[in-house]
């Protein structure tokens, strides 16, 4: 990680309670806001990011430089338009772009908590944002909208609050992780824990394990992609003409695009953010919290849903957004459902893929239109 | 608002302002936009087609993308006033039991389809031995998604089997009303269906 930068936080009123039964003391939730909240405060829409994104969700980035994640949806004249809405995104808590995580001080000694943080889940996400919502004024939001593991923070979101939200919008998702997901992410916990540089979680700033945070890296991205986008961009092509090095350097431009992916990880991200993020999304299973029926989950709420999937997503396939839809369905819930067509993976919903703009658009109007 | 084909504004003419409806089979959600807009419906809808889905979305309505064989199942019964099937009946794998879960799901059933009864289509088999391809049947019989095509007699039968009320019929022939000799008659036909 490079050295620090001010993110614009807010430090909780009071300490945390987690699912696991311990309380986070006071923790701070670093956010970015656009657009103003209107007189009556109905115009409030709350971003939820993805496991390696962050509140910079329509403004430059402080580290990296470059623009807004989601600059497609997000702007002027875009479906979320901070013309019309007052747009919030916060850092999950657990993470490293400013909200208390593994690499804060802890507040007794003023060393990183490292592994001495408290194992989080999506539930103790959401209830971190619906703290730093109450600190913004914003009682009831107009929209919850995420894509990914923001996607389950919004599903959570329906059944944590109920009463908080008008809409909720759910991308390239899933209501909880398979054993194939969980499998992706122990990888790329193992190989941040098998790097010496590691040190059980105790390595100094700047010296953490980044070669095992950019091998977790690749092999993440590599399920954010799909078969056909990689063999159309990468194919067997390979990096100088027609040569073959008979050793082991990036002969192939998809390993080199996968080792400049890892290597550019490590300048943004905290190992043990890493692996305190993607056990939380391992233990999301939204329908256990009710004997096992995830209509249960949406039963409180009377948000109107909108679920988007991709066809070339495998690590959140439509099967997994279907049961999202015929949950809400039996829970009487008013849904709407599209598999929209991309040959990019999971990464889809942050590019340009046609009809999702439309689809977005189409769904916050009607649900702003109502009285 | 733009007005409805003459056979949708039959279907729409069933549905009483106020009433929640789910349309089977919405396409891109032409009736339950007009519903909704006309009539202050609560309007649900299921398509197939994806590009269908998008465009009823980005209308602002409440439709998901599944089949009518396969997804109606997880709705709850009673759920709705109405449960709509225009124009697809015969396009589906097993229209008994579509028709069985619309007056489950709906507490009453509108059902419009193309009466393959009529004159012209069984002129067109007694003359020329061949599937009719018509104005209201335009495409082959191997391009054709209508799979289980019926007469008014043969729905009728079917009603009668499962126990449904037929509450309304009504019958169309182009844009004319038809009344008399109707599964002769008439090349389209509305049933409103209870349990």
């Amino acid at each position: 990680m490079s050295p620090k930068v001010a993110h614009h936080s807010l430090r909780l009123p009071a300490d945390l309670p987690l699912d696991s039964g311990q309380t986070l003391p006071r923790p701070a939730v670093a956010f970015e806001t656009v657009g103003e909240l209107n007189a009556d405060k109905s115009n409030a829409i709350l971003i939820c990011h993805a496991l390696t994104g962050d509140q910079y969700v329509a403004s430059q980035h402080p580290l990296t430089g470059k623009p807004g994640w989601w600059q497609r949806m997000v702007g002027p004249g875009k479906p979320i338009d901070p013309e019309r809405h007052f747009i919030i995104c916060s850092n999950v808590i657990g993470g490293c772009m400013g909200s208390e995580g593994p690499a804060s001080p802890h507040p007794e000694d003023g060393k990183p908590w490292a592994l001495r943080f408290p194992v989080i889940t999506i539930a103790d996400m959401v209830r971190a944002q619906a703290g730093l919502l109450d600190m913004l004024g914003v009682e009831k939001l107009l929209a919850v909208v995420g894509g990914s593991m923001g996607g389950m923070q919004a599903m959570q979101w329906a059944a944590s609050y109920p009463h908080r939200l008008r809409s909720v919008l759910v991308i390239a998702s899933a209501a909880r992780h398979s054993a194939q997901n969980i499998a992706f992410h122990e990888v790329g916990r193992q190989a941040i824990m098998a790097d010496p540089k590691w040190k059980n979680g105790a390595y100094g700033a700047g010296e953490g394990p980044a070669k095992g945070l950019a091998v977790a890296r690749m092999a993440a991205h590599i399920t954010y992609l799909s078969e056909a986008g990689l063999t159309a961009k990468f194919g067997r092509h390979l990096q100088q003409g027609d040569v073959k090095s008979f050793g082991f350097d990036a002969d192939f431009q998809i390993e080199s695009y996968l080792r400049h992916q890892g290597m550019s990880f490590v300048d943004r991200f905290d190992a043990n953010a890493y692996l305190y993020i993607t056990r939380a999304l391992d233990y999301f299973d939204l329908a256990e919290g009710y004997s096992g029926q995830l209509a249960h989950a949406f039963k409180a709420t009377s948000a109107r849903f909108c679920v988007i999937s991709f066809d070339s997503d495998w690590l959140y396939p439509t099967a997994e957004s279907r049961r999202i839809v015929q949950a809400l369905v039996a829970a009487g819930r008013h849904a709407s459902f599209v598999e929209l067509n991309s040959p990019f993976g999971h990464d889809a919903f942050l590019l340009e893929t046609p009809g999702l703009t439309e689809v977005v658009d189409g769904f916050l109007k009607a649900v702003e239109q109502e009285p | 608002m733009s007005g409805l084909p003459i056979r949708l504004q039959q279907v729409a003419d069933q549905i009483p302002t106020g009433a929640s409806v789910l349309d089977v089979g919405c396409s891109d959600g032409r009736l339950l936009a007009w519903l909704r807009d006309m009539r202050q419906v609560d309007g649900r809808g299921i398509e197939i087609d994806a590009e269908r889905v998008a465009a009823a979305v980005a209308r602002g309505l409440s439709v998901v993308q599944g089949d009518a064989t396969h997804d109606l199942a997880a709705f709850p019964g009673g759920s709705v006033d109405y449960a709509v099937l225009s124009e697809t009946l015969q396009a589906m794998e097993a229209p008994h039991k579509v028709l069985a879960e619309l007056v489950r799901i709906g507490r009453r059933a509108v059902v419009a389809f193309p009466n393959f009864g009529f004159w012209r289509v069984r002129a067109h088999l007694a003359l020329h031995g061949r599937m009719p391809v018509t104005r209201s049947l335009p495409v082959s019989w191997y391009e054709s998604e209508n799979i289980h095509f019926c007469t008014i007699a043969d729905f009728k039968a079917l009603a009668t089997e499962m126990g449904l009320t037929i509450e309304r019929e009504a019958y169309l022939s182009g844009d004319q009303r038809v009344s008399s000799w109707p599964n002769l008659r008439a090349d389209h036909a509305l049933f409103v269906l209870s349990k």
